[in-house]
Formats: C-alpha cells, sequence, structure tokens
C-alpha cells in the first residue's frame, strides 16, 4: 500500500445562498486523515452543494473549510483542485479524448510531467481500476461502470490528498454499482480521507468511519455508522432511514 | 440565326471556354482559394475570439463583440469590401505596396469573422456545463478549461456550419474585383467577366461559374456527410458488457 500523503477535512458553519434560496445554513463536517465520511440525507438537502464548497466549485457566503487545520479560503482555487479529486454523478468524462486522454491531459498541462511520464502514470492508474485494456477507447464505448472508474482514475493520476464523491453510483444501472463501489472501498481501506455523498447505504454502513445526515442545508446528525444507522436521534433522520431502508 | 440557337451560343460557346480554360486553371482558380482559405484561416482566428468575447462575463468585451457581429452581419459585402479595400489603400500602400490582396482578404475576414463569431459563440454554448465542472474540478483554470475541453467540442459539433462559411467565402472571393486587380492577380469571376465583356459571349462567365460550382457542390455534401457522421458518431463498437468484480469488501488493492 502506498504511504498516505491524506489530509484531514474540517467544514466549518458553511452558509451559501442562491438568492433567497438558502441552500447552506450552517454545515459542519469533520473527516480525520485517511477517514471516509458518507454523507447522506434526501435530494435538495444541500449535500452536492455542500462538497462543491469544499473544493470551492462554489464559494461559500460564510464559513471555512480547513485542510489539516488550515483554512483552503486563502488559496488560489486552481491550485486547490489539484489538491482534491472529485469525482462527479454523470462521470464528465471528456468525450472528445481517448481514456489515456483523459488522464494525461491534467498531467501534462498542471503537473507539467512529460508525455512518457504521463503515459505511464496513467497506464498504472488504469490497471488499478481494472481497465488497463481500455486506453485507447473513447468515453462513449464504455460502460457507465467503466467511464466512473476511468473518473476516479483520473482524479487520482493527479494525487490528490482529498477525494470528493458526488453520487457516483446514482447514474449506473444496478449491475454496475459494485464494481464502482468497489474501487471506492479500496480507496477508502488505503487511507485517503474521502467525502462521499451517496444514497448506498450499504456502502455508508460498511466503509465510512462517519456518517453524516443533512436536512435543509445542515448537518442535522453524525457519528460512526453504527450509532447514526441503530440508533438514530433525531426524528427527521428517523423518518429518513425508514424510507431508504 | 435562329433566337434559340444565338441564345445556345451566348452561353455554351465551346471555342470561347476552351480560350479563357487555360487562365482559369493557371490563374483564376489558384487566387480564388488563396482569397477564400486565408480569410477562411484569418477569419477563423478573429471568429473565436468574438466567441469568446461574447461569451465573457465581463460586458466591456461583450458589448463591443456584439456590435462588431451586427455591424459586419449587417452590411452588405460589396460595402464592407468597397470600404476597407478604398478606405484603408493609402495605409496599405505603405505597408505592401499597390497590392490589392490584402485588404481583400483582411476585408472579407472581418466580414466571415462576425458569422463565425456566432457560429463558434453556439457551439461553445453547446458543450454541457458539466464539462467545465469537471475541467475545473482538475484544477484547471477557466481560460485552461475553455482551450483544452469546451472549444475543441464546441467547434466540432459546428463544424458544418464552419464549412458552409467556407462556401460562402468562395463566393464572396469574387467581390475582390471591386479593388482593381492586375492581369495577374484576376479571380474565376474577372477572368469570365473580362473575356465576356471582350467578346460580348457570356460562355467564359458561364465557365467561370462551373469553376465555382466545382468547389462549392463538393463542400455542400461534405457539409451533409459531415453533418451526419457528428449526428450519429463515427462508427464505433457498441459498448461491451460490464464484468465488475462483485465484492464490496476492500481487496486490499490500493487504487492509488
Amino acid at each position: 500500500m502506498t504511504t498516505t500523503t491524506s489530509v484531514s477535512l474540517a467544514v466549518r458553519d458553511v452558509h451559501l445562498a442562491f438568492g433567497a434560496h438558502r441552500v447552506l445554513r450552517g454545515a459542519d463536517l469533520d473527516v480525520a486523515r485517511g477517514g471516509a465520511a458518507c454523507v447522506i440525507g434526501p435530494s435538495g438537502s444541500g449535500k452536492s452543494t455542500l462538497l462543491r464548497t469544499i473544493n470551492r466549485l462554489i464559494e461559500p457566503d460564510r464559513g471555512d473549510v480547513l485542510l489539516d487545520g488550515r483554512s483552503v479560503l486563502r488559496d488560489d482555487p486552481d491550485a486547490l483542485r489539484q489538491r482534491i479529486g472529485m469525482v462527479f454523478q454523470q462521470f464528465n468524462l471528456f468525450p472528445h479524448l481517448s481514456v489515456l486522454r483523459n488522464i494525461t491531459l491534467a498531467l501534462r498541462k498542471l503537473k507539467k510531467l512529460d508525455e512518457d511520464e504521463a503515459v505511464a502514470l496513467a497506464r498504472a492508474q488504469l490497471d488499478l481500476v481494472g481497465l488497463a485494456g481500455k486506453a485507447d477507447a473513447r468515453p462513449a464505448q464504455l460502460s457507465g461502470g467503466q467511464q466512473q472508474r476511468v473518473a476516479i482514475a483520473r482524479a487520482l493520476a493527479l494525487r490528490p490528498q482529498v477525494m470528493l464523491f458526488d453520487e457516483a453510483t446514482s447514474a449506473l444501472d444496478p449491475e454496475l454499482v459494485k464494481g464502482v463501489l468497489a474501487v471506492m472501498a479500496d480507496l477508502a481501506a488505503a487511507g485517503m480521507t474521502m467525502v462521499v455523498v451517496t444514497h448506498e447505504m450499504g456502502f455508508a454502513r460498511s466503509v465510512a468511519d462517519t456518517v453524516a445526515f443533512m436536512d435543509a442545508g445542515v448537518v442535522l446528525e453524525s457519528g460512526p455508522p453504527e450509532a447514526v444507522f441503530e440508533a438514530p436521534e433525531h426524528p427527521r433522520l428517523r423518518r429518513f432511514l425508514s424510507q431508504v431502508l | 440565326m435562329d433566337p434559340l440557337s444565338t441564345l445556345w451560343e451566348t452561353f455554351f460557346d465551346w471555342e470561347s471556354m476552351r480560350e479563357a480554360l487555360p487562365e482559369m486553371l493557371t490563374v483564376g482558380l489558384p487566387n480564388t482559394l488563396t482569397l477564400a482559405v486565408s480569410a477562411a484561416l484569418l477569419g477563423s482566428v478573429l471568429g473565436m475570439l468574438l466567441a469568446v468575447a461574447g461569451i465573457s462575463r465581463t460586458r466591456w468585451l461583450r458589448w463591443p463583440a456584439r456590435i462588431y457581429t451586427d455591424v459586419f452581419r449587417g452590411l452588405p459585402a460589396a460595402a464592407t469590401i468597397l470600404l476597407i479595400g478604398v478606405g484603408l489603400a493609402p495605409l496599405g500602400m505603405q505597408v505592401w505596396g499597390p497590392n490589392p490582396y490584402p485588404l481583400g482578404v483582411l476585408a472579407l475576414s472581418l466580414i466571415a469573422a462576425a458569422y463565425l463569431g456566432e457560429i463558434f459563440r453556439a457551439g461553445i454554448l453547446s458543450v454541457e456545463a458539466a464539462q467545465l465542472e469537471g475541467a475545473r474540478a482538475l484544477g484547471f483554470s477557466w481560460g485552461e478549461a475553455m482551450r483544452l475541453v469546451i472549444i475543441p467540442q464546441g467547434v466540432r459539433r459546428v463544424l458544418p456550419a464552419w464549412v458552409n462559411q467556407l462556401i460562402s467565402l468562395i463566393k464572396d472571393s469574387s467581390l475582390v474585383y471591386f479593388l482593381g486587380l492586375l492581369a495577374s492577380q484576376r479571380e474565376l469571376f474577372r477572368i469570365g467577366q473580362d473575356y465576356a465583356a471582350n467578346t460580348g459571349n457570356q460562355s467564359a462567365l458561364l465557365l467561370a461559374g462551373l469553376f465555382y460550382l466545382l468547389l462549392t457542390v463538393p463542400l455542400t455534401h461534405a457539409v451533409n456527410w459531415l453533418d451526419r457522421r457528428l449526428r450519429q458518431g463515427r462508427p464505433a463498437a457498441p459498448p461491451e458488457p460490464d464484468t465488475e468484480p462483485a465484492d464490496l469488501t476492500p481487496s486490499g488493492k490500493d487504487p492509488r
């Protein structure tokens, strides 16, 4: 296993409004170094928005995001995003580039690796997600599950210190979900600090160190999966669990 | 001579055509292509700048792009070519001498840029916002994301419209004759027109028309072919059924 360069992550009292619509109303989240936090909750509760404030795809109105105790809000956002990998529900692979080029693009242009280094690294990364044979395919030629694993490989190739997953399996056919979850579980076991927005309660239960329940822009309850799933305190969480489990 | 055969000879006098043919091939055709291709290249560069300015969040870029587009799309091509070609001629004289080509190409490019700018802008705007988000999440700046991810995809989608603009340029290049051309600078139309004026027979002009069709008709079909291919995607193997490991527990393999 690679030695981890993961960091701890803390979200402190993050507020965000789009016009009159207050999406985040003081959200807090703590992830230990190398820990995996799963964020669950009804749709529209602000989970995906919270994730985007962590790598500043969306700038919060108020509050702070800390990596190893240091605020990220003063960093250059582009440099920050190279340290934080993100995986999307719709994969967001670049359809005009081959699988290999999808991964080498940032390595060459941002990490300034030369062609050979970038290709070697990308191939190694593809091998780890089980897609070594697909390097020259176009994303459209892959199944959804394969595309998502390419997207994970693309993010990991930049050696991030934190990984964010935004409903990474929600767009997949049921039979393809497990392969992607397995890659994510491997990553968690390898000590990557992760925040996983998910509807996969089984995954949250077996992989997460922390499960955070969001509703109406705040984290209402969080704790180890046993506590959140077996002994939920907040009535809203109980109602949510009774609907999804 | 009966009127019908007179009419026939006015347009299809093979002797007149044969006389004009060598000059059309060696002078007119290369000149027309030079004008159209250089204007297409310069117009594409300018059009791309206009497109990016047109979607900019800064109104000081957006407004000038808008005004430029309205003006150069709104003016007749003949007026623009005369205004630029004659109006800037004294200036051009000091830079490259009496050759009307640079200003002719400039005028054609400025007109094409207005149309191409709108075409590119539509292409760029058609690329899903998720692509920009995906690129930004990797750490690319807005400019890098546009250049490396968004624009290449947007341009691909509007290639058929781009070829249409090339067809327009081939036809509009005939208008540079306004600027006064030396014998060696004449393009297809001017050569045909000169022969027609000298002989009173339109056959050479009709031959010039045939040359234009020879260039533009294949391009129109290329547009259709390109359009179909872009719609259906290139012939590719369909996605194969996924074989995924069905094990949720950590395998001990480190994906990093």
